[in-house]
C-alpha cells in the first residue's frame, strides 16, 4: 500500500514521474506547505516496486506491506 | 502511519531545508537505506560535512555523531577522528566545492594514505548554497552566476583522480542510479581503506535554472540519458565521452590502512620490535 506523509512533501513529483505503473497523479489541491502533493489514482496499480520511495528526497512517500498480501 | 527510515533521522526538524526536487535528500534518502541494510548501529557511525548545501545531508539530520566543521575540512577532521577513533565509522559527505574545490589538496592526500574514511562527495556541478558560482567540476560552456558569459574552463574528473591517488575503493554514481548507488555505498561502508564515491547529484535551483534543467525531473532524465558504464566507456573515444557520465566502480584495492599501519609502527616501537 502506498502512504504519502503529506507534511514533509515538497510537490517536486519525482515519484510521479518515475512510477512505472500509473497509481500517481498530482493533487489538485496544495498541502499544508503550499504545495502540490502526489495523490494516490489507484492502489491497484501499485506493483510495492519502491521506486517513489526510494527516489523521494523528503521521506514523504512510502510503501508498506498491507496484511492481506502479508497474509495470502 | 511512519517511514521505516525516520529512525535514523532527527524527525523534529524534517523536512530539510533543501529545495524541492534537490539531490540532497536523495542522498540522504539512499545513505539511510545502505545503513538500514547493512544494520549498522548508527551511534557507531560518525559523520563529518564542510559547508554548503551537500554538507547539510547528515548534518543535522542523521541521528548519529556529527561534525559539521570549515568549508574544505571535513576530510582534515575526519582524519583526526580515525586516528584517535579507528574503530569507528567515519563518513564525510560534502560537495564538488567544498571537497574538490578548497578542500581539494586534503581529498588527493587522503586517498594516497589510504586513510579509513568513507566519502561521498556529492557534485551537482556548482556552489549551490552561495548562489551558483562555478565550482571545479561545473562543465565547460555552461552560464554560471560567476561564468555570465560561458565556463571557459574544463571539469575536473574528481573520481578519476582519486582512484590514480590510490583509494582503496572508486565509483561514480548518479541520483537517477539510486538502487545502484545504494548497493555501491554499502561497498564503500564496508571497505577498510579510503572509499569514495561521487555522487553526480542534482541543483535545479541554483544551477538547473541557469542551464535549462529547471526541476529534479528533468535532471534525472537529463543523467539516464547521458550515462555510460565503465565498460561501455572503455570502447569510446575522447570526443565520444565529450558530456557522458561514466558510472559504475572506478577502482578496489587491498592497500593497508593509513591507521593500522600507524598503530603497527607504534607497537613495533614501544616493543622494540620495529626499524
Ligand atoms: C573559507 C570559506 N570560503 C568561502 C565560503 C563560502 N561558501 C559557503 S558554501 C560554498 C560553496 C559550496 O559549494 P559545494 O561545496 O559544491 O556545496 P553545494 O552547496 O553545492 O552542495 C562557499 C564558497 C565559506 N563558507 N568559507
Ligand atoms: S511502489 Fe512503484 S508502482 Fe507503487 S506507487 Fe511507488 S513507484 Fe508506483
Ligand atoms: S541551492 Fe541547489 S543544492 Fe542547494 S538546496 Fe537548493 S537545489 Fe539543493
Amino acid at each position: 500500500m502506498i502512504i504519502i506523509d503529506e507534511r514533509y512533501c515538497k510537490g517536486c513529483s519525482i515519484c510521479i514521474h518515475f512510477c512505472p505503473g500509473k497509481a500517481l497523479e498530482v493533487s489538485k489541491e496544495v498541502n499544508s506547505r503550499g504545495f502540490y502533493a502526489p495523490k494516490v489514482v489507484d492502489q491497484a496499480e501499485c506493483t510495492s516496486c519502491k521506486q517513489c520511495e526510494l527516489y523521494c528526497p523528503d521521506f514523504a512517500i512510502f510503501i508498506v506491506e498491507d496484511a492481506e498480501s502479508a497474509d495470502g | 502511519m511512519e517511514h521505516h527510515l525516520l529512525k535514523y533521522l532527527r524527525e523534529e526538524i524534517l523536512p530539510t531545508t533543501h529545495c524541492p526536487g534537490c539531490g540532497c535528500g536523495q542522498v540522504l534518502n539512499a545513505f539511510v537505506n545502505a545503513i538500514d541494510t547493512l544494520r549498522i548501529d548508527p551511534r557507531g557511525i560518525i559523520s563529518v560535512t564542510g559547508i554548503g548545501c551537500s554538507s547539510w545531508i547528515p548534518s543535522p539530520y542523521f541521528k548519529g555523531d556529527t561534525l559539521h566543521t570549515t568549508h574544505g575540512r571535513a576530510i582534515a577532521f575526519a582524519t583526526g577522528v580515525k586516528v584517535i577513533r579507528p574503530d569507528s565509522n567515519v563518513v564525510v559527505i560534502a560537495g564538488d566545492g567544498d571537497l574538490a574545490g578548497i578542500g581539494g589538496n586534503h581529498l588527493i592526500h587522503a586517498a594516497r594514505r589510504n586513510v579509513g574514511l568513507t566519502v561521498y562527495l556529492v557534485n551537482n556541478y556548482i556552489y549551490g548554497m552561495t548562489g551558483g558560482q562555478v565550482s571545479p567540476t561545473t562543465p565547460f560552456g555552461v552560464v554560471t552566476s560567476t561564468t555570465p558569459y560561458t565556463n571557459a574552463e574544463y571539469p575536473l574528473k574528481i573520481a578519476e583522480l582519486v582512484a590514480a591517488a590510490g583509494a582503496n575503493y572508486v565509483a561514480r554514481w548518479t541520483t537517477y542510479h539510486i538502487r545502484k548507488l545504494i548497493a555501491s555505498m554499502e561497498e564503500a561502508l564496508q571497505t577498510k581503506g579510503f572509499a569514495f564515491i561521487e555522487i553526480v547529484s542534482q541543483c535545479p535551483v541554483a544551477y538547473g535554472r541557469r542551464v535549462g534543467l529547471r526541476d529534479g525531473v528533468a535532471f534525472m532524465e537529463y543523467f539516464k540519458e547521458n550515462s555510460v558504464s565503465v565498460r561501455k566507456s572503455k570502447t569510446m573515444s575522447e570526443e565520444e565521452l565529450e558530456g557522458k557520465i561514466v558510472v559504475g566502480r572506478l577502482a578496489r584495492r587491498e592497500r593497508v590502512e593509513f591507521t593500522e599501519s600507524l598503530r603497527k609502527i607504534i607497537e613495533e616501537q614501544r616493543t622494540g620490535t620495529g626499524a
